[in-house]
């Protein structure tokens, strides 16, 4: 599974969450990587998810794209739940 | 890294700030003043979370204020920024502390974006960080 995460410059906030989104992957046992990128580059990057802050996801949801808001990019605990209640209903 | 990077003059307490754009240009003075960036940058910084909203606020009351490195960084750094009173982004996300952020290119500051994201993970050491009040208070929990 290909997850992407997405700030506006694809280099500090979406690094960040990427780190977490990764470790939080391993947790749950998901066969996944999370790589990062810029909203700009995303848009036209193929992707099974989108993840990052809610008003960059915001100006992702359009056309099939399938996103995941996330408010605390540190908190394992809260991407752990995101992920795990996103990843099921499929 | 953090702990080299941040040097007694990276790190600032003040009381408040009159709106988020003014706590980000006087969070990136030091950076400024040091040479590490561009006034561009600062600019590019602001307009990024007008055209893309405050997604560098990472946690509540945590932001990383950042651009990129071709919108005018020389070399990279960190500077830190605690308010007494906390700065409003939009209804839900305010922010009492401010690291921000200056890569040179796409890969060197990653290390110190692990160890800050670590650091953020650490809840007793943020609230500690929130009621840091001096350079040493900083220093000794990093």
């Amino acid at each position: 599974m290909k997850i992407l995460a997405v700030c506006g410059n694809g280099l500090g906030t979406s690094f960040m969450l990427s780190l977490n989104v990764n470790k939080a992957l391993k947790e749950l046992g998901i066969d996944g990587e999370c790589k990062n990128m810029d909203l700009a580059s995303a848009k036209t990057e193929a992707a099974d998810y989108y993840i990052g802050s809610p008003e960059i996801m915001e100006q992702l949801s359009y056309g099939n794209k399938k996103t995941i808001s996330v408010v605390n990019m540190v908190n394992l605990n809260e991407i752990k739940e995101v992920l795990r209640k996103q990843l099921e209903v499929k | 890294m953090l702990r080299s990077k941040l040097t007694d003059e990276m790190v600032q307490f003040i009381q408040g700030a009159k709106d988020w754009t003014e706590a980000i240009r006087v969070a990136s003075e030091p950076l400024l003043k040091q040479g590490y960036i561009e006034v561009r940058y600062v600019e590019a910084m602001i307009s990024n979370v007008k055209s893309f909203g405050p997604y560098i606020v990472l946690m509540p009351k945590v932001a990383m204020p950042h651009a990129r490195p071709e919108d005018g960084v020389n070399q990279m750094g960190i500077s830190l920024m605690i308010t007494e009173k906390s700065v409003s982004f939009d209804e839900e996300k305010s922010v009492n502390i401010f690291f921000v952020l200056a890569a040179d290119d796409e890969s060197s500051h990653l290390d110190l974006l692990k160890e800050i994201s670590e650091f953020l993970t650490n809840e007793e050491k943020v609230s500690a960080l929130l009621s840091a009040k001096k350079y040493e208070d900083v220093i000794k929990l990093l």
